[in-house]
C-alpha cells in the first residue's frame, strides 16, 4: 500500500484480494464511518455541556442502549452471525468496560477520551493475545463508535439504507454492519482493511456476494458512483466500459448454468471422481461446508504457523482442527501436515542460512530438526477425532522415501489416525510410488512443487513459467506412473495442486486414473461440468495423447482436439 | 474466601459462545467471581472482555474465587458449567 489516494477516475483500477469468482457492477454506497470527534467534546444536555453527575447518567444510558440495539440485531440474525453479535453486545454491555469508563468521567476526564482509553486497553490486550481475539478488535471498535455516537446524540455510524441494489464500500465491516445490511440490495463488499479470513470475507462467501477486501483507496471511492467489482480478478474498476459490463453479465450467467449441477463428481459413463475442496483455515471449511464438495482434499495447516514467535500449542491446534470437522459434519477431510520452509518459513523453525531452501529441511523434513512440531501436530489431530467422532485423513508433505513414508505412519497411528497418507511433489516419490503406497494409505499429488522438481525450475521465476507448466509431458509421465501404482497396490491417488482446478487438465487425470481432484471450492462447478460430459474411454484417450505429445504446448492442443465441442466452446478451450 | 480449579472443556476453549454464556451465568450470581489462569493474575470473572483476554484453551486449568455466604454454592455451578462443552450444548 503506498501513501498516495489512487484515482478515482473513470476506468481506474483499485487491487485488493477478492473473495470468491464473482463479478459485478453496481452503484457505491459508502458506509458511515465511525463518529470522529476531539477527545474532550462534551456531553450535551438542553444544548449546554453537562456537569459531572449528568454527563455518568448520559454514558450510562449510552451504555444500555448500544448493548440493547446490538441485542436487538443479534436476534434477528442467525447461525454464526448471531453468536458474534450476541458476544459484541455482551461486550457493550461488559461490567469492566462500563465501571472503566464511568471511574474516569467521574474523575473528570472527558466521555470520548475515557471511552478511547479504556476500549484500546482492552484492544492492545486483544491484539497481543493474538489469533481468534486480534480478530475481535473490529467489533470492539464498533462497541466505541456505538457509544461515543451515543453519548453525543450522534446518528449511530453503520450502513444506511440501501434503496436500490449497491456495492457497499467500507473502510472495515464489523459483524454489526453486516447485520444491519439489507443483503438484497447488496451486489458486492469493498473494504480496505480486512482480510480473506476475516469475518466480513466470511459471510460474504457463506452469501455468495463477491467481495473484495484491502482494497486501498476505496473508501475515496464516489457515493453513488458506478463500479465494477471482480472478485476472481482482484480488481474494482471506477465508471466500467460496456465491454467490462458484458464480460462480467456473461459470466455470472456461465457461472450460474454451471452451478446449478451439484450432483456427484462422476464421468458421463458414471465413473466416480471425488471433487473436494483446497482449504486453509476452519472459516475456510465453514464457507465450503455450504457448497456441492464431497469434501476437504487438501486442508493446508501453515496458516495455524505463519506469523507466530512460537508454534502453537497441542489446543489451540485442536480447537481448529475440530471447528473444521465439525463443520463439514463426516465429509472426508485430508489435513496436511506443516509444510514450513522454502517459500513458506517459520520464524520458530526455519534456518536462516539455507542456500537452497526448496531443497532444505521443509515439509516433513522439519521432523529431523524439530521433531515436536509434528509430534504437537498429531497429538492436536487426534483430539480433534476425538472431540468430534470424525476421523481425518492425515497426509505429510514432501516425502522422498519409502522409509520416510514409514515413519510419518507408525508416527501418525501411534496417536490413533486411522488413514495415513503421503504427499507426492518429489519425483523420486512418483518414480517409487508403489513402494510408498506399500506403507500408507493412500497419496496425494502435489502437481505445483512436482512440477518444479522434475523441472528443476523455481516456482517464483516467471521467465521460467512455460517450463513450469502441468502441461509438460515429463511431469504428466510422473503423474501416470503414481496412478498406475495406485492401480496396482488399490489405493486412492488424488491430485490436490493447481492442474487439479484447471477443467481440460482434470480430464486427463481422471484417465490417468486419478479417484480424487481437491481445488479451491469456486473452481469446482467448471471441472464438474467438464468431467460430466465426458467418458472415462474419452478420458483415457486423452491421456494416452497428452503422453504421447512432444511438448506442453502440444499435449493441450492434442487433449483439446479430443473434447466435446460443446464443452469447448462453454469454456472457451 | 471460596475456590475452585476446573479444565475448559468446551472445544474452542473459554471464547466467543462459552465466554459468553459463563460470563451471563457469573453476572446473575451477583456475588464478585474472579477467574485466573493457572499463575496468572486474577480478573473479574463478570467481565467477557476480561475473560476473553485471558486466551484459555481447550483443556486449560482456571481458578475461579468468590467472597460470601453463597460463595460454594455458586462456584460449584460455575465450575459445572466449564466442565461442559458450551460450545456443543447450544447446537
Amino acid at each position: 500500500m503506498t501513501g498516495t489516494a489512487p484515482s478515482v477516475d473513470a476506468g481506474a483500477r483499485l487491487s485488493g484480494v477478492g473473495v470468491g469468482r464473482g463479478g459485478v457492477v453496481g452503484p457505491v454506497v459508502q458506509v458511515r464511518p465511525a463518529p470522529v470527534v476531539p477527545a474532550d467534546t462534551p456531553v450535551l444536555v438542553d444544548g449546554a455541556p453537562a456537569d459531572g453527575p449528568a454527563t455518568h447518567a448520559v454514558l450510562d444510558a449510552a451504555f444500555a442502549t448500544v448493548a440493547a440495539s446490538l441485542q436487538e440485531q443479534a436476534g434477528r440474525a442467525e447461525g454464526s452471525l448471531a453468536e458474534v453479535l450476541t458476544a459484541t453486545a455482551q461486550m457493550a454491555a461488559d461490567p469492566a468496560l462500563r465501571s472503566q469508563v464511568l471511574a474516569r468521567v467521574d474523575g473528570g476526564e472527558p466521555p470520548v477520551s475515557a471511552i478511547d482509553g479504556v476500549v484500546s486497553t482492552f484492544v492492545t490486550m486483544f491484539e497481543q493475545a493474538g489469533g481468534y481475539l486480534a480478530e475481535r478488535v473490529t467489533d470492539l471498535r464498533s462497541v466505541r463508535d456505538r457509544l461515543v455516537a451515543a453519548a453525543l446524540g450522534l446518528p449511530a455510524p453503520g450502513v444506511p439504507e440501501l434503496r436500490v441494489p449497491s456495492v457497499v464500500v467500507a473502510r472495515d465491516l464489523a459483524p454489526a454492519d453486516t447485520a444491519a445490511l439489507d443483503l438484497a440490495n447488496v451486489l458486492a463488499i469493498v473494504t480496505e482493511l480486512g482480510g480473506p479470513t476475516g469475518h466480513t470475507a466470511i459471510i460474504a462467501g457463506q452469501l455468495g456476494i463477491p467481495c473484495i477486501v484491502r482494497v486501498a483507496g476505496a473508501t475515496d471511492l464516489p457515493e453513488g458512483g458506478e463500479v465494477a467489482v471482480d472478485a476472481a480478478a482482484n480488481v474494482v474498476t471506477v465508471a466500467p466500459d460496456e465491454a467490462l459490463r458484458a464480460e462480467l453479465v456473461e459470466r455470472a450467467q456461465a457461472e450460474r448454468a454451471l452451478a446449478s449441477d451439484t450432483a456427484a463428481g462422476a464421468t458421463a459413463d458414471g465413473h466416480p471422481v471425488a471433487l473436494l475442496a483446497n482449504i486453509g483455515t476452519a472459516e475456510d471449511a465453514e464457507r465450503v461446508a455450504g457448497t456441492a464438495v464431497e469434501g476437504v482434499g487438501l486442508f493446508r495447516t501453515e496458516v495455524l504457523f505463519l506469523e507466530r514467535a512460537t508454534a502453537p500449542s497441542v489446543e489451540d491446534q485442536a480447537a481448529t482442527y475440530t471447528r473444521a470437522l465439525a463443520a463439514l459434519g463426516g465429509r472426508k477431510v485430508v489435513v496436511r501436515t506443516l509444510d514450513a520452509g522454502a517459500d513458506k518459513p517459520l520464524a520458530f523453525a526455519t534456518a536462516a542460512d539455507e542456500e537452497n531452501p526448496a531443497l532444505g529441511v521443509r515439509g516433513y523434513r522439519l521432523v529431523r530438526t524439530h521433531p515436536e512440531l509434528i509430534t504437537t501436530q498429531l497429538a492436536a489431530l487426534a483430539a480433534a477425532q476425538e472431540a468430534t467422532g470424525v476421523a481425518p485423513w492425515v497426509m505429510a508433505p514432501m516425502i522422498a522415501t519409502a522409509a520416510e513414508a514409514r515413519d510419518f505412519a507408525q508416527a501418525a497411528h501411534a496417536v490413533g489416525v486411522k488413514t495415513v497418507g503421503v504427499m507426492v511433489e518429489i519425483p523420486a516419490a512418483a518414480l517409487r510410488a508403489e513402494q510408498i503406497l506399500a506403507e500408507v494409505d493412500f497419496v496425494s499429488l502435489g502437481t505445483n512443487d512436482l512440477a518444479q522438481y522434475t523441472m528443476a525450475t523455481d516456482r517464483l521465476r516467471g521467465e521460467l513459467a512455460d517450463l513450469l507448466s502441468a502441461w509438460q509431458p515429463a511431469v504428466i509421465e510422473l503423474v501416470a506412473s503414481t496412478a498406475r501404482a495406485g492401480k496396482a497396490t488399490g489405493k486412492p491417488v488424488g491430485v490436490c495442486g493447481e492442474s487439479a482446478s484447471d477443467p481440460l487438465m482434470a480430464l486427463v487425470l481422471v484417465g490417468l486414473g486419478i479417484t480424487s481432484l481437491s481445488m479451491a471450492a469456486g473452481a469446482v462447478p467448471a471441472v464438474r461440468y467438464a468431467v460430466r460430459h465426458h467418458t472415462l474411454d474419452t478420458c483415457q484417450q486423452m491421456a494416452d495423447a497428452a503422453l504421447a505429445a512432444g511438448s506442453a504446448e502440444a499435449a493441450r492442443s492434442a487433449v483439446v482436439a479430443l473434447a466435446d465441442p460443446q464443452v469447448r466452446a462453454a469454456l472457451g478451450w | 474466601m471460596a475456590e475452585r480449579s476446573v479444565a475448559i472443556a468446551s472445544r474452542v476453549g473459554l471464547h466467543a459462545r462459552p465466554a459468553t454464556i459463563f460470563t451471563q451465568a457469573v453476572a446473575a450470581a451477583a456475588v464478585p467471581v474472579t477467574i485466573a489462569k493457572t499463575g496468572g493474575a486474577p480478573v473479574d470473572a463478570s467481565s467477557i472482555l476480561f475473560v476473553m483476554s485471558l486466551g484459555v484453551g481447550h483443556g486449560e486449568e482456571v481458578t475461579l474465587t468468590a467472597d460470601g455466604a453463597e460463595a460454594d454454592r455458586i462456584l460449584d455451578e460455575l465450575v459445572a458449567l466449564l466442565a461442559t462443552d458450551l460450545d456443543e450444548e447450544q447446537k
